[in-house]
């Protein structure tokens, strides 16, 4: 069990820059660990997105990123990519692709072959999912949520040991935004990996995450349980929301509920 | 529908084995298109006794031999070729451009393979020295003026790339940059005409028209070698390029490798645009058409998509060589005016049913 504290995602004095603009400045030691669901949180614009692109490899950075110990930079391309599922918070519309070969693609790109027990990984994720109506359409054809659950299964086909999904639960109705957080949580733990998800839905967030890192203008502002996050003097400093929020003691899930903006 | 009966994997399975079939059926109609094409012509030579020649020897009818061979054949197998090679050409500008509305004509490629061909002739640029004695048959080919023309697509392909890379230029506003190369380089290819020499000037127009009169067994061996090599650098690639469908994003998320394969894959479409360019002049909209249809009977999936479209592109202007010699009786119309008189009205529909989603 030593062993579990040097594994996971490890974040060291990390910014990151778009142009000339420095979007995160010198983020402090920050790590999500295997097994758990770390939540991303944040206003608009506060850096959650670029976060998660920078740990992709989608942008340059500055500063340390370790995955398991092992330095994410040194990575090519394509090992990083083999890593990591990654979940971009505008996927592109009008594919002609359909579902079932999409993921297929996926898993080709990290070296697999067509085979039977690759179909098999594949449908078995899209049961999960509750895509297999959908398996035979063509991505351009879904609804917008319907094309989420698509894009998380995406990420999630080539069973990568960190998954970071941007906003996964937007465009979801009421029973995917639990089920697919349930299930989150559930790939969290029993294939110990590492789940950071980005979310707006504070309830949500307290609910399923262990672990909650807060941003604000590119700083980190809070990290910790969601119980020492996510109190009311924060939201209303980070969010500026009067909120209360309610951590029932009978075991039924947490709730925060915006009151007024200030 | 299926997806509720059988699983998902046995419906994947049955749609792959359909998309199979898709290429048999447009493969055969290839065939039958080209005995089609080789039995139009002027010389009342029915295919009854154009086709024995085929596999007699020239003693038989050495009449039906030296049409087949010498004229019919090379011009029907021309049409095949150049068909592919455009076909081919345009799936990938619409799948590395990621823009549906991508074509080498429309975009200007074309008209810059036209200018490069007609400097390399009028400037008589021989890619092989007149020293290398055994290769100087290359020459006679017209591989000179071919290497010409894959400087120029490949310039205009690299200003589409540049421009394709800046923040904010979507679909529409990368084809009125092409329309706007294919203007530039049209104007050009007027400035070449007005100080070419007469018999120079012959040459220009019919390449400015699209004509397949110049077809010859030496320009079939180099195209088709072009067309092999460019499919199987792309067979190669299928999964990333399948991959760009999703988004630069998303493929890059996937460890595409989004820069390079852009640039491989633009040099491999500006090759197949010059060399068919500089053989049989400027046909457009065959690019667009053929993927078009490609697309919708199979998708976007490559190993399924590429063939396709350039199977539909062989067939496409097979059958446009066909109409250009029987539309009229005993004229041979331009090649690229029959194209753009049916594909204009298709881009034109393909304008209007994106309006909107442009921004
Ligand atoms: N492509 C871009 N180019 C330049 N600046 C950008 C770009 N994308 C985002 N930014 C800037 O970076 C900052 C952080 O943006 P980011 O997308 O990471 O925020 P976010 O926390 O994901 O917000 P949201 O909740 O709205 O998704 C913002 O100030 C934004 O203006
Ligand atoms: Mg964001």
């Amino acid at each position: 069990m030593i062993e579990v504290n040097a594994e996971g995602l490890e974040i060291r004095d990390l910014s990151v820059s778009r142009g000339r603009t420095r979007i995160l400045d010198s983020l402090p030691e920050l790590r999500a660990r295997r097994g758990e669901l770390t939540a991303l949180l944040g206003p608009n614009g506060a850096g959650k997105s670029t976060l998660l692109q920078a740990i992709a490899g989608l942008l340059p950075t500055d500063g340390e990123l370790s995955l398991d110990g092992k330095r994410l930079n040194e990575l090519s391309a394509r090992q990083r990519a083999a890593r990591i599922g990654y979940l971009p918070q505008l996927s592109e519309a009008g594919a002609m692709l359909e579902v079932f070969e999409s993921l297929l693609l996926a898993r080709r790109l990290a070296g697999h072959h067509d085979d039977d027990a690759n179909l098999a990984h594949c449908e078995q994720l899209v049961e999960a999912l509750t895509l297999a109506p959908l398996a035979s359409q063509r991505l351009g054809q879904l609804s917008g949520g319907q094309r989420q659950r698509v894009a998380i299964a995406q990420a999630l086909v080539r069973e990568p040991t960190l998954l970071m999904l941007d906003e996964p639960t937007s465009a979801l109705d009421l029973h995917f935004q639990l089920s697919v957080l349930e299930w989150l949580s559930r790939e969290a733990r029993e294939h110990q990996r590492v789940v950071i998800v980005a979310l707006h839905d504070l309830s949500l967030a307290a609910r399923h995450a262990a672990h909650v890192w807060l941003l604000h203008t590119g700083r980190l502002v809070a990290c910790g349980s969601p119980r020492e996050v996510l109190t009311p003097a924060r939201l209303r400093e980070v969010y500026a929301i009067e909120a209360r929020v309610e951590w029932p003691q009978d075991g039924s899930p947490p709730a925060i509920i915006a009151l007024h903006a200030l | 529908m299926t997806g509720t009966l059988t699983s998902p994997a046995t419906a994947w399975r049955h749609r792959q084995r359909q998309g199979a079939r898709w290429l048999w059926v447009i493969g055969v109609l290839v065939v039958l298109a080209c005995l089609l094409d080789i039995s139009q012509g002027s010389g009342q030579l029915t295919l009854a006794r154009l086709l024995p020649a085929l596999w007699q020897p020239q003693a038989a009818d050495p009449l039906a031999h030296v049409i087949l061979w010498q004229l019919r054949l090379p011009i029907a197998l021309m049409a095949v070729v150049v068909g592919a090679a455009l076909a081919m050409a345009g799936a990938q500008m619409q799948t590395l451009l990621h823009n549906p509305l991508a074509d080498p004509f429309t975009l200007g490629v074309s008209a810059a393979a036209s200018v490069g061909a007609g400097l390399g002739l009028i400037l008589h640029f021989d890619l092989i020295p007149a020293g290398l004695a055994p290769l100087t048959f290359l020459n006679a080919a017209g591989l000179g003026v071919t290497l010409n023309a894959f400087v120029f697509a490949l310039t205009a392909s690299l200003i589409l790339w540049s421009a394709q890379r800046l923040p904010g230029v979507g679909v529409q506003t990368l084809v009125l940059l092409g329309i706007a190369l294919m203007f530039f380089f049209n104007a050009l290819l007027g400035v070449l005409q007005f100080v070419a020499s007469p018999e120079a000037l012959q040459q220009l127009i019919f390449w400015s028209m699209g004509s397949l009169e110049r077809s010859s067994w030496p320009r079939l061996g180099v195209l088709s070698a072009v067309i092999l090599v460019c499919g199987v650098i792309f067979h190669r690639r299928r999964s990333e390029l399948t991959a760009l469908s999703l988004g630069e994003t998303q493929a890059r998320a996937l460890g595409v490798d989004v820069r390079r394969l852009r640039l491989t894959g633009l040099l491999c479409t500006a090759l197949l645009t010059a060399t068919a360019v500089s053989f049989v002049g400027s046909v457009g909209f065959i690019g667009l058409v053929a993927p078009h249809i490609a697309r919708l009977l199979v998708g976007e999936q490559q190993q399924r998509f590429l063939p396709l479209s350039a199977l539909l592109g062989a067939l496409l202007l097979s059958l446009t060589s066909t109409l250009s010699k029987s539309l009229i009786p005993d004229v041979l119309l331009p090649l690229g005016m029959i194209t753009a008189l049916i594909g204009l009205p298709f881009f034109v529909s393909l304008i209007l049913k994106r309006r909107g989603l442009d921004g």
